[in-house]
């Protein structure tokens, strides 16, 4: 199948440009730099972006202006907190266990970061195009919650400990949800890859072909997501009103800064993986057999469509937080444990016999 | 490029919580006092630590959480050859995902899920 717009042939004339007058582990050398510093960049500027963009959909939730003072409608405002909590104190509270402390934030940045890696954000445009994508993207993330627990632990406070412990609870808990309702596209695509798995949506977005059975684990996808990301109206980890800040409550600076980063990046990684993996990727909106339309559709270059998608949902996941009042603990385990659990199971069922008796599209 | 590309990302990980903490260590004020140093505690004095033993409710649902999260990894590669293997699968699938609602109803009824 063709495609209008291939960055396989950027990269791959990059690759001829640095190995026709360098040797190999020099080109080798500098691809790898290459990649690191688009990401780096990629990550911090998004992360920025999206506390940004979670202040003014809140400020207009609750009618109000939201950052307005530093740039234009205040699009700087992040970058001048940033700059802020660069230069402010680090320290360590003293019966802390210093060691795992510090390691806390790296292991929680580490883990977000090796999964937006993982992401194909348009052809031949993804750092790693592993056969067990999805796999790998499940195990990398269910790291993070490591580091929550270990900065919880680590701070010896009551409400870290209190907030790292719900944390722990409810992110194992929702990663149950969250795996089998990527097994539902598995079972449909056929693939674990996650290029494959987009490049099956071609003719169609999964949620749209895959009938009901798709659409129903699409919507537990993202109520899972959200929980397992710390966010919405599953914050409990972090619950203001009764932990102050729950596990970084004794985190200062910079350091306070990865964490949150680490959240919002998580929320573009649950946001980023659903339009993977149920709403075709970068894959263009196609209509059946109107070539006309899917003509014009398909001039739209696909990472428009791979991020217009993915902001729609971080819109949702933030909807999610500013309408629904908090769970309880009980309330959310219950939830997860009693009603998401079994009805994923069945989905999981339901769907194998439509792929048996070759029902979807 | 791929399987390098993990060392890559763990790197880039390091290299810019180390930079930017690094930096912060450096450029940032430092004052110091007894009280600072205490953990927040909404500003009464600390009592005692906070390494105690545990509510055991949250080990319960770890442990259910283990059985529950071996069997998705089984499921994965079952979930990849279901298309080619066809009714065989299924079937199998039924009779397995069975004994794992029986595992839950088990635990259901045990209590375990439910929060004390």
């Amino acid at each position: 199948m063709k495609f209008l717009y291939d960055f396989s042939i950027l990269t791959n004339s990059i690759h001829q440009m640095l190995a026709a007058s360098l040797s190999p582990l020099w080109v080798f050398i500098i691809e790898l730099v290459l990649v690191g510093l688009v990401f780096l960049g990629f990550y911090a500027i998004l992360g920025l972006f999206l506390v940004y963009l979670e202040r003014r959909v809140c400020a207009f939730i609750q009618n109000r202006l939201g950052p307005n003072r530093v740039g234009p409608q205040g699009i700087f405002q992040t970058i001048a907190d940033l700059v802020k909590l660069l230069f402010k104190e680090l320290f360590v509270v003293r019966k802390a266990d210093k060691i795992l402390f510090n390691l806390a934030p790296f292991i929680v940045i580490i883990a977000s970061l090796m999964a937006i890696g993982a992401i194909p954000y348009a052809k031949g445009l993804h750092a790693i195009d592993l056969n067990i994508g999805v796999f790998y993207i499940l195990a990398v993330t269910s790291l993070g919650v490591v580091g929550i627990l270990l900065a919880g632990w680590s701070s010896n406070s009551k409400y870290s400990l209190l907030g790292a412990m719900r944390s722990g609870a409810q992110i194992i808990s929702y990663e149950l949800s969250v795996g089998l309702s990527l097994l539902a596209v598995i079972i449909f695509s056929g693939s674990m890859q996650l290029s494959t798995i987009v490049e099956s949506q071609a003719n169609g977005w999964w949620i749209f072909k895959g009938h009901i059975p798709a659409f129903f684990a699409f919507v537990i996808f993202l109520i899972a997501a959200t929980a397992e990301t710390n966010r919405g109206p599953f914050d409990l980890a972090e619950a203001e009103s009764e932990l102050t800040a729950g596990f970084h409550t004794e985190y200062t600076g910079i350091r306070f800064a990865f964490f949150f980063l680490a959240e919002y990046m998580n929320m573009f990684l649950a946001a980023a993986l659903a339009t993977t993996v149920f709403l075709g990727g970068w894959m263009p909106f196609h209509f059946f057999d109107f070539s006309g339309f899917n003509y014009v559709m398909d001039f739209i270059p696909p990472f428009v469509w791979f991020f217009g998608k993915t902001f729609v949902v971080i819109y949702i996941i933030m909807l999610f937080k500013w309408t629904f009042p908090r769970l309880r603990i009980d309330q959310l385990l219950t939830l997860e444990w009693k009603y998401l659990l079994p009805l994923n199971l069945l989905n999981i069922i339901v769907i194998a016999f439509i792929v048996l008796m070759g029902w979807h599209f | 490029m791929s399987s390098e590309s993990l060392v890559l990302f763990f790197i880039i990980g390091v290299v810019l919580v180390g930079g930017a903490v690094l930096f912060s260590n450096y450029f940032a004020p430092k004052s110091s006092n007894p009280a600072k140093l205490e953990p927040y505690e909404c500003g009464i004095p600390v009592k005692d630590g906070s390494w105690i033993q545990f509510n055991v409710g949250y080990y319960l649902f770890s442990i259910i959480y283990l059985v529950f999260d071996v069997e998705i990894v089984f499921i994965y590669p079952w979930g990849t050859v279901m298309k080619d293997v066809g009714l065989t699968a299924f079937i199998e699938i039924v009779i397995f995902f069975v004994i794992l609602g029986l595992g839950l109803a088990y635990a259901w009824k045990k209590k375990a899920l439910t929060w004390v």
